[in-house]
């Protein structure tokens, strides 16, 4: 796809930190609007560096990132793009309602807007009912929830994921992978998405990226050709655990470590 | 439970590893020393550019040539108040260190007590000085007595505190092992606490001092430093004013700065003590 | 999808038993006190103090002398004190805006320059370690101008915590939230008071019930050596002189300043439940 089409391009992309880690080294990666990219790899191996490149929140030592056709930081001064920690982030002192209005409060939205909105978004993650509570309230997918609704809350094209069930237990997982599908159907964004788990990346994307080990560098792109919609079946297919193999394969062979026959 | 004065607050105004992490290279004590100076210059200068009436506000070279002239009275009676501070410091922390151990064993006292405690620290106890001096006369004992009681109820709140606030989790553990109440204590509370206890005896130091010089403005004899600050404010002697608010001054720092040391040695082990990142 | 929102540990006790608990401590005082009097006048005891009507007056006159005039043809003690109490109230509180104020200010700025901090931090703490009040007859007389010296005496004594907690509160933000702020291309102005200020509440409030406390006793010691005759300070000191003839004046006084002491603590403590909500603790 040409660049301008591109949802990220990435070019060229290395980090090395002040003390001397090279986080990343040389990435170069296209991702198409609408897809559900993952990108996954062992500790350190920079998956959660390149993320923050994508959304200007660190600066590369070399490379380009573009998004939707601009630098990385225009496109985050111009708010293309909500992002989702492993932590939920939420304001304790705000109620449910006023932190997912928290990104439209500083894009100057009116009150009636913002009113709207929010309760489109709590229908969205099926948490309406909870405006009022306060995040300490609410159990831990409850609060990804309410982190999820926060980062749509201004319809961008673009959401960034960092390990956002990796606090959770294995059925809370699974459930809030649905519901992810869900949105992003229903949302039609591109979706970059950190994870330790194969299962996880394979189940959720059109397409995983696997990261060597520090420096991290683009070890292997796997496909997943799995039929859309998902759903729990898709994970008994003998496609889904072929997919698995081989993303496990490339994590390894990254690893320099072979695979017991 | 909902109490309405309900987790007591622990007592602590100045921040946990400022100075250690903070001024790890020699070059990073640059900028105070340049304020200090500049505010000496500024003082002296000040002072000579807007005309100050030297009984207003002495220059600092007037008030350090008063502290080496007098340098050897205000030194004893520094002395002497001192005595007072260190004594009620001291009764004043062992009690309540003492009922902190009673409260936190039975929890019971605590719900009927600590309401009160809070309570009764912000009652303005220096107002009790005239009444202590009553009781035990006019000389060391009853700022001792004043420096006492200022000292026992922030003790006492932070130790309750931090016998009290222990991760659930670490209970259980000691449980899992069938130990019993008073290994818990030893072994899981008290030394959680430390830090509580060390940052109450920094403020305690602090409050003892005041208890002490303060506890003089109500009736003293000529040889305490709350007196001396008194009369000659009064005479409108500035310069030896001063000069004994500056011998205050150095007894209060090097008080605090003891207990300070006592905490670094003690607790080498807590985050705290290795300096914060700012 | 169901909920799942974590459940309060409640400890129930039943209403009367809370009430018993709490009235113990009063009950055990008065009993005490009485108890120690009796005895030590019965006994002629002299160690730690001698126990006579001067000294330890009954807790029933100090109670009647409250409402009985201080002076011949005066006022009530009790109206009398009280219009002590809101004369010490005033200076107290306009030393705790004013210190209030400029400590907010002054931790706000100092959290912008790690330099500023570098600078100023010795003297800060330092101040902190020095008896101020040691320094209240001074300005008092210097100033001379009567109850506005004891206003800033008070402001001092506020400004200190209120600077430090402020600095530490700012600080106390979580990475990742000022992370999401950037990735809102917020100003630095909107982080300030959308995220680090809300953050540095709980901070603030820590520092505001000391100062609560630092106010009212910087205001009555404030009184003391300028002869301000209106407030608490000029009461205790007044009857002070007299204790020997009018023993119960002086303990009257002292709960008077109790109790003032107290409200202004539980004034904080109040505006803290209204404006800071934050999670409860888990602790065993």
């Amino acid at each position: 796809m040409s660049p301008a089409a591109a949802a990220v391009s990435i070019k060229g992309v290395s980090k090395t930190f002040p003390g001397g880690t090279t986080a990343l080294q040389g990435i170069d990666l296209e991702i198409g609007p609408g897809e559900f990219v993952s990108l996954i790899g062992p500790s350190g191996c920079g998956k959660s560096t390149l993320l923050r490149v994508i959304g200007d929140l660190i600066a590369p030592s070399a490379g380009e990132t573009l998004v939707n056709g601009k630098p990385a930081q225009q496109a985050r001064r111009e708010r293309e793009y909500g992002i989702v920690f492993q932590d939920a982030v939420l304001f304790d002192w705000r109620t449910v309602a006023k932190n997912i209005a928290l990104p439209l409060e500083l894009a100057g939205w009116s009150r009636q807007k913002r009113h709207e909105r929010v309760a489109r978004m709590l229908k969205l993650v099926e948490l309406k009912g909870f405006e009022d509570h306060h995040p300490w309230q609410l159990s831990g997918g409850m609060q990804q929830r309410v982190s999820i609704a926060r980062a749509l809350a201004f319809d961008p094209t673009l959401l960034l994921m960092d390990e956002p069930f990796g606090a959770l237990d294995e059925m809370t997982r699974e459930r809030l992978n649905m519901e992810l599908l869900r949105i992003w159907e229903a949302s039609g964004s591109t979706i970059v998405f950190v994870t330790h788990s194969i299962s996880e990346a394979v189940f959720l994307s059109t397409r995983v990226v696997v990261m060597s080990p520090r420096p991290g560098r683009v070890a292997d792109v796997v496909t997943v050709d799995l039929g859309q919609p998902r759903s729990a079946e898709t994970r008994e297919e003998p496609r889904f655990f072929e997919l698995v193999t081989q993303v496990r394969d490339a994590l390894h062979a990254g690893h320099g470590a072979k695979e017991p026959a | 439970m909902s109490t309405f004065v309900e987790e007591p607050t622990p007592v602590e105004s100045i921040p946990e590893g400022y100075l250690s992490g903070f001024y790890s290279r020699g070059r990073d004590w640059v900028p105070a020393i340049i304020v200090l100076v500049l505010a000496l210059v500024a003082w002296q200068e000040g002072i000579r550019i807007f005309h100050i009436e030297r009984f207003l506000l002495p220059k600092p070279t007037a008030i350090a040539q008063n502290l080496v002239d007098n340098w050897s009275q205000l030194w004893s009676s520094g002395w002497y108040t001192f005595q007072e501070a260190l004594g009620g410091f001291i009764v004043g922390c062992s009690l309540g260190i003492l009922s902190s151990f009673v409260i936190a064993r039975f929890r019971i006292l605590g719900e009927a007590f600590m309401p009160y405690a809070i309570a009764a620290n912000a009652i303005p106890i220096i107002a009790f000085a005239p009444i202590l001096n009553a009781w035990f006369g006019i000389g060391q004992e009853s700022k001792m007595a004043v420096a006492a009681i200022l000292c026992y109820f922030p003790v006492l709140i932070n130790m309750v505190r931090g016998l009290t606030s222990v991760p659930p989790a670490s209970i259980e553990l000691m449980r899992s092992y069938a130990a019993s109440e008073t290994t818990i204590f030893r072994r899981v509370r008290l030394p959680n606490s430390l830090p509580y206890l060390f940052s109450a005896l920094k403020v305690a130091s602090v409050l003892a001092m005041i208890g002490a010089i303060v506890g003089e403005y109500f009736g003293g004899s000529q040889e305490q430093l709350g007196i001396i600050i008194k009369n000659s404010a009064s005479l409108f002697m500035f310069e030896t004013a001063w000069a004994a608010i500056v011998v205050a001054c150095l007894l209060g720092i090097g008080f605090y700065l003891a207990v300070s040391l006592a905490e670094h040695l003690s607790m080498s082990w807590h985050p705290s003590s290795r300096g914060a990142s700012g | 999808m169901a909920a799942i929102a974590i459940e309060q540990p409640r400890r129930s006790r039943s209403l009367s038993r809370r009430a018993a608990l709490y009235l113990l401590v009063p009950v055990l005082f008065v009993v005490g006190y009485s108890t120690y009097r009796w005895l030590g006048i019965h006994f002629h005891w002299t160690r730690p103090f001698v126990v006579d009507d001067i000294t330890m007056p009954s807790l029933w006159s100090i109670v009647s002398a409250l409402f009985e005039p201080s002076r011949v043809n005066g006022p009530l003690l009790i109206s009398v004190l009280l219009q002590a109490a809101a004369f010490t109230a005033k200076e107290a509180v306009i030393g705790f805006a004013l210190g209030a104020t400029i400590g907010f200010v002054l931790g706000a700025v100092l959290f912008q320059s790690r330099l500023l901090q570098r600078g100023f931090m010795p003297y800060i703490v330092a101040s902190q370690t020095v008896p101020i009040l040691a320094v209240a007859p001074m300005v008092v007389v210097w100033m001379k101008s009567g109850w506005q010296s004891v206003a800033v005496i008070a402001a001092y004594l506020t400004f200190f915590p209120v600077t430090i907690n402020t600095l530490r509160g700012l600080q106390s933000a979580d990475p990742r939230a000022v992370e999401l702020m950037r990735s809102y291309a917020a100003s630095q102005w909107t982080v300030l008071w959308k995220l680090r200020v809300p953050a540095a509440l709980p901070f603030l409030f820590a520092a505001f019930k000391i100062s609560a406390t630092a106010c009212v006793v910087g205001a009555i010691i404030g009184e003391l050596p300028s002869s301000i005759q209106d407030g608490l300070g000029g009461a205790i000191l007044n009857f002070a002189q007299y204790y020997s003839i009018e023993p119960a004046n002086l303990w009257a006084t002292n709960i008077i300043a109790a109790l003032l002491g107290i409200s202004f603590f539980l004034v904080v403590v109040v505006v803290e439940r209204l404006v800071v909500r934050r999670a409860p603790e888990h602790v065993a």
